[in-house]
């Protein structure tokens, strides 16, 4: 049986509160929104906080305002439930409800928050193991260990950014709210992430994020798609965001955001640049399909081969820009 | 919640003694508080019928209802859980009277081992009382979550419908008190 180690827990009732503690305790404290990432990790012992602040009390942080027209606001603690059924997030950001809709299961939904899924922890088929399976190869470099074991004689690490969400918030250009004692900031959600499997986000960890910040809604489409093996439960092992605005029928700008294929969201750039003042026609979407070959870089330590997942990066930009046109 | 030590700092690796409300019933509680409702339920209230799967959150058969809603109570902690509803499969039946779900798995087969059984029963009982008539579809979304590694799924999803539609022969739709949580 797997249990949790031990922790001192500490449920807070507000932001205030919640940065307050996590600034006494140090870095051996951890948030907890849902549970569903860190949990898990702490029961393989991949993450050991003494200290955990359960943030499910916060009332503040499970809010979804404003108008999608003039800019949606997602509370970070907001279920992913509560976020793939909220009508303003269905109609004013189909692509964000379709990948929020499509992370896990129902019931994992149903505790997991919005907020832990832009934070996910990176994953690997060499990591995500319990502790014995990982002191059985000796650990590895994200934790415990020295050694990639994807890539042995990289010096970093290559866990893979497999959240759902993320692809969508960078392609739309989603910006997010975090709070410490120091007081509040406001990034681009793209600027959160940083192409490394351990050190992959820009965060610093007595910063609590609280709130995606979503843009007005003002004549762009964007759509998700995901490969896994099973229709539900699987992170993504390949993910496409894309979003486009267009002048009449003609390309005006563009952004397409490849996810699982590397430590970070990837940005398409020379897919997005081949779209742009032409119309989308099935010539330009395969010409730009082509071009997402490259910036992709899956490494075999997810499931599926990873030339497969190379190849479907091809694919999926395709039918993201098929449900475009 | 109350911990025995004054404190937060204090109160690290002692008992906590907590009231939670399960199967409608207030019930005292002392657990260390790293553990989960999961761990909870089974071994300090004896309530045995939550099982242990995977432990991680994938495969559902930890399922408990909180409020109405399945949760994985493995990735839950009671100390999150004051004042909150929590059912569990020994809870879904009226004393000797099985719930609909109960006995249309049972006159369906729709269980081999039947260790999935009670995280099926109770997320089709949260699709059930929020929804009289699901169509097939929305059963297998709504229990997307639940593994059965025997892999009989089907007689699972017949067991629902044929739940479903006893439930509705029972209560007709416009009676009152049609919904009474059963």
């Amino acid at each position: 049986m797997m249990r949790l180690p031990k922790f001192t827990y500490v449920r807070a009732k507000s932001v205030r509160e919640a940065v307050r503690v996590m600034a006494d305790a140090g870095p051996d404290a951890s948030f907890v929104a849902g549970g569903t990432d860190l949990y898990p990790n702490m029961k393989r012992r991949q993450q050991t906080p003494k200290t955990v602040i359960g943030l499910s009390g916060v009332r503040e942080l499970r809010r979804i305002a404003g108008k999608p027209e003039t800019g949606l606001v997602i509370g970070a603690g907001a279920t992913l439930t509560e976020v793939c059924e909220h009508s303003k997030v269905r109609k004013g950001h189909p692509a964000l409800a379709k990948a929020v809709s499509l992370i896990s299961t129902p019931i994992l939904r149903n505790m997991g928050t919005i907020g832990g899924n832009v934070l996910l922890d990176t994953r690997c088929n060499y990591y995500d193991q319990n502790y014995e399976w990982r002191k059985g190869i000796h650990f590895c470099m994200k934790k415990d260990g020295d050694v990639c074991w994807v890539a042995p004689s990289s010096s970093r690490c290559w866990a893979v950014q497999s959240s759902d969400a993320v692809p969508v918030l960078c392609a739309i250009g989603a910006r997010v709210a975090l709070a410490s004692q120091s007081g509040e900031r406001e990034i681009a959600a793209v600027d959160l992430f940083r192409d490394d499997g351990i050190d992959y986000l820009t965060k610093r960890p007595d910063e609590l994020l609280t709130e995606i910040r979503l843009p007005a809604t003002n004549g762009w489409r964007a759509t998700y798609w995901k490969l896994r093996r099973r229709g539900s439960f699987d992170f993504p092992v390949l993910s496409v965001a894309a979003r486009l605005w267009f002048d009449g029928a003609t390309v005006k700008d563009a952004k397409i955001i490849l996810g699982a294929v590397g430590s970070s969201p990837l940005d398409a750039h020379e897919s997005a640049r081949l779209l742009i003042g032409k119309p989308l026609t099935e010539d330009t979407i395969r010409a730009a399909a082509d071009a997402a070959y490259k910036p992709a870089k899956p490494l075999d330590n997810t499931d599926f081969a990873y030339a497969f997942r190379k190849e479907m990066a091809k694919q999926y930009v395709a039918r993201a820009l098929r449900d475009l046109a | 919640m109350k911990t025995k030590a004054k404190g937060r700092a204090r109160a690290r690796f002692e008992k906590v003694h907590m009231r939670l409300r399960v199967n409608g019933e207030d019930v005292e509680v002392a657990f260390a508080p790293h553990k989960t409702l999961l761990e909870v339920l089974r071994e300090d209230l004896g309530l045995t019928g939550t099982k242990h799967g995977c432990e991680l959150g994938e495969c559902g058969t930890c399922a408990v209802l909180v409020d109405g809603k399945p949760i994985l109570s493995c990735l839950a902690l009671p100390l999150d859980l004051e004042g909150k509803e929590i059912s569990t499969v020994e809870g879904m039946a009226d004393g000797p009277r099985l719930h609909p779900l109960q006995e249309a798995f049972a006159d369906l087969g729709a269980a081999q081992c039947g260790y999935c059984t009670p995280g099926f029963l109770l997320t089709a009982k949260a699709l059930l009382d929020a929804k009289k008539k699901p169509t097939r579809d929305e059963i297998k979304d709504a229990l997307a979550g639940n593994l059965c590694r025997c892999t009989g799924y089907v007689k699972i999803f017949e067991a629902v419908e044929l739940a479903a539609k006893r439930m509705r022969e029972a209560a007709p739709s416009k009676a009152k008190g049609a919904s009474n949580g059963r």
